[in-house]
């Protein structure tokens, strides 16, 4: 569960998250809202790049906001990125061991086969020891997921995964993302523009517009709530 | 440990084994006496260049500083070898660690600032390390903390190592140090903190995202390089003995510096010797025989102009080719 109360993010005279509160429930959340609607921006407040002008987050009784950035991973906020951010110069295993030895326990054994079994979830065993460089765009979406969800954690932010993937790859993505809380334990937020996407994978979801919250709960309540469909008229308009 | 090291993709176990019996055997009776000289000291550079392109290369820190630790490095290891009966290469690694100290102080700043300002704050410190180099000078031989005899006659070369107090010997001597001093950069690029700085490098939110402290890992790098350079630097008194001089480890010689070490590249360590090789043989052989010295200054800024226009149009090219320049 993942609460946020009262926060507000302000850049200059853009308030890209105005007086959001709202609870995260266990499992698969969906958040959604058009362009520039705050979902990077929320992410990068739970990451700790950005610092809110108000505002609590509290997971699992703790003050999210009180933790240095970097400590976060290890406690177990983990998270992708809207644009990947792969290591180009390390090959695919190392890409995910470097996030284990930093953010998660474990000997090395237990580190090597951790690795290995979430190469071996997502799909990338294949391409174990490839260097990403030469690796498609595709495998460095898979990789990003890998990463976000080795060892055992507690959050995993999911910005825009599915973004350039072919159909088909999309649902073998929805296929890991559904089983991600099973698997980890942890909470899952996923940021797509794919609705489809957000349906198959999230029994909950949360929409934001213009740094404000719009709707939350059930999925398919939100989808055909009234002010979600407004909020998109815009750009299901264009 | 070893077995991944001996695996690591910059780490070619048998080119290396092949040059390393080349350097200890086949050179000396190669080359005269002049040119295992000019050997000698490029094995030296290439460590203080392989610090710098290992900052540069693989955790995306411009250092222009690093004349800094090396001149330390000469500093504290020749007033240790005249002051003391401390074994040859303890005061090397005293020397070195001493440099790594204030290595890390130098990094201090880089937590702050990145590309070209971190450029200009090292080259800002290598210059006040150069100020404070040129008041306490270079021990030679003389009574005190700063170890300076004042008449011509009182003055002592360097001691070199009792094991190799010859040109031929001190060659080797310093072969095998700068090897070690390779492996060393090696162990650490082929293990987690490689891997860190590598993270660092690509994206300083994500490695922050995978749970790396930035800081602690770009000061470990600074600790690591200064450290190469400043065992480095007390091979240097040793192998010149008599000149010392803070030219050695001025802006000038920053400068210099880092045009070879982009000349040579800084994704490989090899870049580090070809780099050396440039500075220490290539030209000093051509201002020998080609050029003279009177034009050696224009010579040399014309060569590392030329040297770094080609990094920069290749670092253009290969950010067009990864879509980083429109
Ligand atoms: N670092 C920043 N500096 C200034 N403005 C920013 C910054 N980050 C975000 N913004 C602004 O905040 C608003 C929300 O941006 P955000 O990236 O959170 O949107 P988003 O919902 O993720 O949109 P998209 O679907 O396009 O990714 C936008 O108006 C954006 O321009
Ligand atoms: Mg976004």
């Amino acid at each position: 569960m993942i609460e946020i109360t009262d926060l507000s993010v302000q850049f200059g005279g853009v308030r890209s998250l105005d007086e959001v509160t709202l609870t995260f429930p266990d499992g698969n959340c969906g958040l959604i809202g058009p362009n520039g609607a705050g979902k990077t921006t929320l992410f990068n407040v739970l990451s700790g790049f950005v610092t809110p002008v108000t505002g609590r987050v509290v997971i699992d009784d703790v003050d999210l906001l009180d933790m240095a950035d970097y400590r976060r991973a290890r406690w177990g906020v983990r998270r992708t990125f809207q644009t990947v951010q792969t290591i180009e110069s390390l090959t695919v295993y190392e890409n995910v061991r470097t996030v284990h030895e930093h953010a998660a326990e474990g000997s090395r054994s237990e580190r090597q086969d951790a690795v290995d079994d979430v190469l071996a979830f997502v799909g990338l065993s294949d391409v174990r020891d490839s260097v990403v460089r030469a690796l498609s765009q595709r495998d460095r979406r898979f990789i990003e997921v890998a990463r976000a969800i080795v060892g055992a954690p507690r959050v995993v932010l999911l910005d825009e995964p599915a973004a350039g993937l072919p159909e088909e790859e999309t649902d073998h993505l929805a296929q890991i993302i559904r089983s991600v809380p099973e698997r980890t334990g942890a909470t899952v937020i996923l940021v797509d523009h794919d609705m489809s996407l957000v349906q198959a994978c999230c029994d909950w979801t949360a929409v934001l517009d213009f740094g404000r919250l719009v709707a939350a709960g059930p999925t398919a309540e939100v989808l055909h709530d009234e002010r979600v469909l407004a909020a998109y008229v815009g750009e299901e308009g264009a | 440990m070893i077995g991944r090291v001996l695996g690591h993709k910059t780490f070619q176990p048998t080119i290396v084994a092949g040059l390393m019996v080349f350097a200890l055997f086949a050179m000396p009776s190669i080359f005269d006496a002049t040119w295992i000289f000019n050997f000698t000291q490029m094995a030296i550079y290439s460590m203080v260049a392989a610090s710098v392109g290992m900052l540069y290369g693989r955790v995306g820190l411009v250092s222009l500083g690093q004349v800094a630790p090396y001149g330390i490095g000469a500093w504290v290891t020749i007033r240790l070898a005249f002051a003391t009966d401390i074994p040859y290469p303890l005061l090397l690694i005293i020397g070195g660690g001493v440099a790594a100290v204030i290595g890390v102080l130098i990094g201090l700043p880089a937590l702050r600032v990145s590309g070209l300002y971190l450029a200009l704050v090292t080259l800002l410190l290598a210059v006040g390390v150069e100020v404070i180099l040129f008041r306490l000078k270079f021990a030679n031989g003389g009574p005190g903390f700063n170890g300076l005899a004042l008449t011509m006659s009182d003055r002592a070369p360097v001691p070199r190592p009792t094991f190799a107090e010859g040109d031929v010997a001190f060659f080797r001597f310093v072969v095998i140090v700068a090897f070690i001093i390779f492996m060393l950069a090696v162990a650490f690029l082929a293990t987690k903190p490689g891997r860190a700085w590598a993270s660092v490098r690509q994206s300083e939110p994500s490695a922050l995202a995978s749970g790396i402290s930035i800081t602690r890992y770009k000061l470990l790098a600074f600790g690591l390089a200064a450290f190469m350079a400043g065992v480095a630097g007390g091979l240097f008194g040793a192998h010149v003995q008599w000149s010392i001089g803070v030219d050695q480890f001025n802006r000038q010689a920053a400068l210099f510096l880092i045009a070879v070490v982009l000349m040579g590249g800084i994704h490989s360590l090899w870049g580090a010797l070809l780099a050396a090789f440039f500075a220490k043989i290539l030209l000093d052989f051509l201002t020998q025989n080609v050029i003279g010295h009177q034009f050696w200054n224009d010579f040399a800024l014309t060569i590392f102009g030329i040297g770094l226009m080609i990094n920069l149009i290749q670092t253009t090219k290969a950010m067009e080719k990864k879509g980083l320049l429109e």
